[in-house]
């Protein structure tokens, strides 16, 4: 079997507006089967864009100008993502790559309760599997998760923003997917539930196997959870590397820029040269 | 000189079937002019709380907050007064600008209203607020905000906190929303807005890195208590209370994690 699961090759997204703007410049990139890869850079560098556009979510006016994106399924398959039809495409998302979005709460339907959207997960790419199968399905990925079945019936306005979230790796979990695309996944939640989930996100890909694309601009937090990060600027990935490697012999200037503008939270050295740059 | 003061405040809540809750539970602090007092805690610690009562959205349940020595107005001209010294930064720089108004609306507004300056001077004035907060005025003054990049629009909040000529500045995760590489530099600014006019800053924030780096002293609450409390290294470097230890170990810290070569995300 192949060791690495996504092969993104020469792949380009531009925004056709007037200007057309290059979100995504000619970006190659393996993804390795089971590994986290974190994907840093600031607003507007392209990371969202090139995350969404490996698994076609992106709407107009983005257009995938060139590349490919070849998935390498655990049967010993290879999909071209780009070549699917509709149909193909509809059964390919949630069942082969899986998506956790930043804003847990407005990502679940609040009129409905947590355990009814989980089983939609399945009525629609299990068809198969009878009302009694799916409960059975939805009350062990809340355990799982540790939100717990007793919460079954509970709407998303009844949990904490960290159970919320859980409930969204829940449904991404769902069908055993070999990549999750995690966007953000952590931002708007505290230190100390931000660590649970990154735990949990951790512990669930040793148990389950599955890849990780982490995206953020949290670059202390990504230099722990990642196996490899790419650095993106522009549209381009300007350095990809061991966390360790990048933390420690960052090779290109941009790196380093960004590694020395962040607070350090135990280093003797305070930033006092930060003071009072002149705005960008 | 003292700026704020907060003498055994507590605020409780009577939630149905659970009685009350407090969440403020008897905090007391003061906060000099030219300080910058870091507070810190995660969510539902009562940081908002203090906040809320800042900006008169919550009254205390008991004890009392003074502002220069002054109990908080409740109305009429002191109540102007009163906001007129005390200033807000919020968190999310798109939602607290109003789209529809230019830069300089934004800077005129609270110059006319509390007549900070002469009619033919507010001009100058907001051109020397933009200056402070180092953007280039000519480039900004007649743009709206959507116009503006992150960054610029929260140097426009911090600029219109400014125009009033505030004694304290209060500041609720005024960088959280930024990229990484700018929270600094607008940190900085404060800091050195801070140190020209003597303002006083409360820093409401989770994130301990830069509230070590930009306060002087860090407060730590925890179910509506002042844990902890003490110069920013003594608090984040050598933290006493279990909770403060918890917040940190929870913070990422790359010096830490490749030093012991701990391993949380499983590389290699």
């Amino acid at each position: 079997m192949n060791d690495s699961l996504l092969s993104i090759n020469d792949f380009s997204v531009e925004y056709d507006v007037d200007p057309p703007v290059e979100a995504v410049k000619h970006v190659t990139l393996e993804l390795r089967r089971g590994e986290i890869l974190g994907l840093a850079g600031e607003s507007g560098c392209g990371k969202t864009t090139l995350a969404y556009g490996v698994q076609r979510l992106l709407k107009a006016p983005a257009v995938i100008t060139s590349g490919s994106v070849m998935f390498h399924d655990a049967s010993g398959e290879d999909i071209d993502i780009n070549a699917l039809e509709v149909e193909e495409m509809r059964r390919f998302r949630w069942d082969k790559i899986s998506m956790v979005f930043q804003g847990a709460m407005n990502a679940l339907n609040p009129v409905a309760t947590i355990g009814s959207q989980l089983e939609d997960v399945f009525e629609v790419h299990r068809p198969s599997m009878s009302g009694a199968q799916r409960r059975e399905a939805v009350t062990e990925l809340l355990e799982i998760v540790k939100v717990g079945a007793q919460r079954y019936r509970s709407y998303p306005h009844e949990l904490s923003g960290g159970m919320r979230q859980r409930v969204m790796i829940a449904m991404a979990l769902a069908l055993r997917p070999q990549l999750m695309v995690m966007d953000e996944p952590t931002t708007a939640l505290d230190v100390l539930v931000q660590r649970e989930i990154l735990r949990q996100i951790s512990q669930l890909r040793h148990e389950f196997g599955f890849s990780v694309i982490f995206i953020t601009h949290d670059l202390p937090l990504l230099l722990e959870i990642s196996d490899r990060i790419a650095i993106m600027r522009h549209g381009e990935i300007v350095e990809l590397d061991t966390a360790e490697r990048i933390w420690n012999h960052p090779q290109d200037d941009y790196t380093k820029t960004l590694l020395s503008s962040f607070p350090r939270l135990t280093a003797e050295t305070r930033l006092t040269a930060q003071r009072g740059v002149v705005a960008r | 000189m003292t700026v704020l003061e907060f003498d055994g405040v507590t605020k409780a809540y009577s939630v149905r079937g659970a009685g009350q809750i407090k969440a403020l539970d008897d905090v007391s602090f003061t906060l000099e002019s030219g300080q910058i007092i870091g507070l810190v805690g995660q969510s539902g610690s009562g940081k908002s709380t203090i906040a809320k009562i800042l900006t008169q959205l919550e009254t205390p349940t008991s004890g009392e907050v003074r502002l220069d020595g002054v109990p908080i107005p409740r109305r009429g001209k002191e109540l102007r007064a009163y906001r007129q010294k005390l200033r807000m930064v919020f968190q999310d720089p798109f939602a607290s600008l109003n789209p529809y108004h230019t830069i300089r609306y934004h800077l005129e507004r609270p110059l006319r209203l509390d007549d900070i300056v002469p009619r033919d001077q507010v001009d100058d004035e907001v051109h020397r607020l933009l200056e402070r907060v180092r953007l280039d005025a000519k480039a900004v003054i007649d743009r709206r905000p959507h116009e503006l990049s992150g960054g610029q629009r929260q140097r426009v909040a911090i600029a219109r906190a400014l125009a009033s000529r505030p004694s304290l500045l209060v500041a609720d995760e005024p960088v959280s929303m930024l990229d990484v590489s700018i929270r600094m530099s607008v940190l900085g600014l404060l800091s050195d807005l801070q140190h020209e006019h003597g303002l006083g800053v409360l820093y409401i924030t989770h994130d301990l890195a830069t509230a070590r780096h930009f306060s002087d002293e860090i407060m730590v609450l925890n179910q509506g208590r002042v844990v902890e409390s003490g110069t920013a290294d003594d608090v984040i470097l050598r933290p006493q209370n279990p909770y403060t230890q918890e917040l940190r170990a929870a913070s990422p810290d790359p010096d830490k994690f490749f030093a012991s070569s701990g391993i949380l995300g499983g590389a290699q």
